[in-house]
């Protein structure tokens, strides 16, 4: 706590003794503010990601749909027996208009649909616990043949790996900006280092630690990246929150709940990684220079 | 104080000295004289820890310097004030906050105001005190060197031709400000090629003068 004191009210005296140097100072902040925006850009779309993917998972995991030949005459016996199965909450037997409105988009209101052979669809609604799937499975293999139980893994499997590695690549993101950072950081401290040897002789001569020196750096970096990462992040928050509403996964994008709290570690984050970046490049120059 | 035990320091091939011994005793006043490139600063340097002997010992307050991490070597520095050739100063500094800066750098910046006044008045900067290095003359600079080096306090101080950018007038008032140091009990050792100003000082101080020449350090006592 101390050190984070020290380091956000300084020592006027100290921080004068490395002379300002405009262009560093300002492409630091640049990079911090692109970076942070960034990061605020790749952190929104992961975690709508997320909450999409979360979402469509919950809903598909509840609901399963029985399909039962066109010609069949067993739809009451399929219910009673999922009516007695222990694990469904409902089941309900598509009407043919809800048969219909499915199958409009694809067929369009011209075509006579109930004189095809249309599968009969029954929505059934998982209770928690849910059915055992294989069981249930093997009853109406045995009792209604022809009868298919799906329950949505074949593609709600794939659509929630999909949406892992979107988080997952969000995070990769998260960690190369905060590696970018660090990088930038270091080659802007490393410059201002090489541009202050005189300064860093000087203050050696009259009895300078290592530690003061390489504190007078540390502190004016941490600042120029924390700040510039603060404008970063308000300019993209601003940005996801006027996205246009889209609808769908456009709807989702941004932060929610628990989430805000990452527009505010982010600039504690840069701070965080320019302080150890700074320190670890000027300790290793002071060591270099003796 | 500061000992320098069988010492030798070359760059490259080329040896500057080898086996060179110096005591620097508590409350000595001692002039090291020489030709140029005989190797005085380069004697200076060891003395405060700049540069770390080839060969042999050099023991500042006691420690062998070659021990010493880059943490004790500033705390010894701390110990000996320094009067550069060149001053070095950090131009972007008023020479206030220069003179200010052993203080600073060791984290008591508090005391540096109590002082500061009177070492101003006592180099005759007060009214410069605003002022950086650039805006100062040669003379103005080396007095403010020297109320640099002395503001810790220090045991020890090392001049390095103090008098070097200066006109007669102005080496007689630094020069007279060193011995007014020395008779506060300051260990003293100056380098310089001036031996008119060696004489000129004879009769206000003992000092021991040394000469350094082809890589051997003599008393030179008697050719002054």
């Amino acid at each position: 706590m101390k050190l984070l004191l020290d380091l956000i009210i300084g020592d006027p005296q100290a921080d004068r003794v490395v002379p300002p140097t405009g262009l560093t100072a300002r492409l630091t902040i640049f990079v911090a503010a692109v970076m942070a925006f960034l990061a605020v850009i790749a952190l929104a779309l992961s975690m709508s990601a997320g909450r999409v993917a979360d979402r469509w998972a919950d809903e598909l995991a509840q609901a399963a749909t029985l399909r039962l030949p066109a010609d069949t005459d067993l739809l009451q016996k399929a219910l009673q027996i999922l009516e007695t199965t222990p694990g469904v909450a409902s089941a309900h037997a598509l009407t043919a208009d809800e048969q219909e409105a499915l199958l409009t988009p694809w067929f369009g209101t011209e075509i006579p649909l109930d004189s095809l052979p249309i599968p009969q669809l029954i929505e059934v609604i998982a209770d928690d616990p849910p059915y055992d799937l294989a069981g249930l499975q093997a009853r109406f293999d045995a009792e209604i043949p022809g009868a298919v139980f799906d329950d949505h893994g074949d593609w709600r499997d794939p659509l929630l790996a999909a949406a892992a590695r979107v988080r997952l690549i969000g995070w990769l993101v998260i960690l190369l900006i905060g590696a970018c950072i660090a990088a930038m950081i270091t080659l802007a401290a490393q410059a201002s280092l090489a541009a202050n040897v005189q300064v860093i002789r000087v203050l050696r001569l009259v009895g300078a630690r290592d530690v003061y020196i390489a504190r007078a750096f540390v502190r004016r970096f941490t600042l120029r990246a924390g700040a510039g990462a603060i404008a970063g992040v308000v300019m993209g928050v601003i940005v996801v929150q006027i996205l246009p509403d889209g609808g769908g996964f456009f709807a989702e994008i941004g932060f929610k709940g628990a989430g805000w709290i990452w527009p505010v570690v982010i600039p504690l984050l840069a701070a965080g990684v320019a302080f150890f970046a700074t320190r670890a490049a000027a300790m290793t120059r002071l060591k270099e220079q003796t | 104080m500061i000992e320098l035990d069988n010492v030798s320091y070359g760059y490259g091939d080329t040896a500057l000295f080898s086996q060179l011994s110096l005591t620097l005793a508590p409350g000595s006043f001692q002039f090291l004289t020489g030709p140029s490139g005989a190797g005085k600063t380069t004697l200076l340097r060891l003395c405060y820890a700049d540069l770390q002997a080839q060969r042999g010992k050099v023991r500042l307050f006691g420690q062998d310097a070659h021990g010493l991490d880059r943490d004790a070597v500033a705390m010894s520095r701390r110990r000996i004030g320094v009067v550069h050739q060149d001053c070095q100063f950090l131009d972007h500094l008023s020479i206030a906050e220069n003179i200010a800066l052993p203080l600073t750098v060791a984290d008591r910046a508090s005391e540096a105001s109590e002082n500061l006044k009177e070492l101003l008045s006592w180099v005759g900067l007060s009214r410069q005190s605003g002022q950086c290095p650039p805006e100062l003359s040669g003379g103005e600079r080396q007095r403010a060197a020297l109320a640099r080096a002395v503001i810790m306090s220090p045991d020890v101080i090392i001049a390095d031709e103090p008098t070097g950018n200066v006109d007669w007038e102005m080496s007689q008032r630094l020069l007279a400000l060193l011995v007014e140091l020395h008779r506060m009990g300051k260990t003293v050792l100056i380098a310089t090629h001036d031996l008119a100003m060696i004489r000129s000082l004879k009769s206000d101080v003992d000092a021991r003068v040394l000469r350094l020449k082809d890589g051997q350090l003599t008393s030179a006592g008697a050719v002054l």
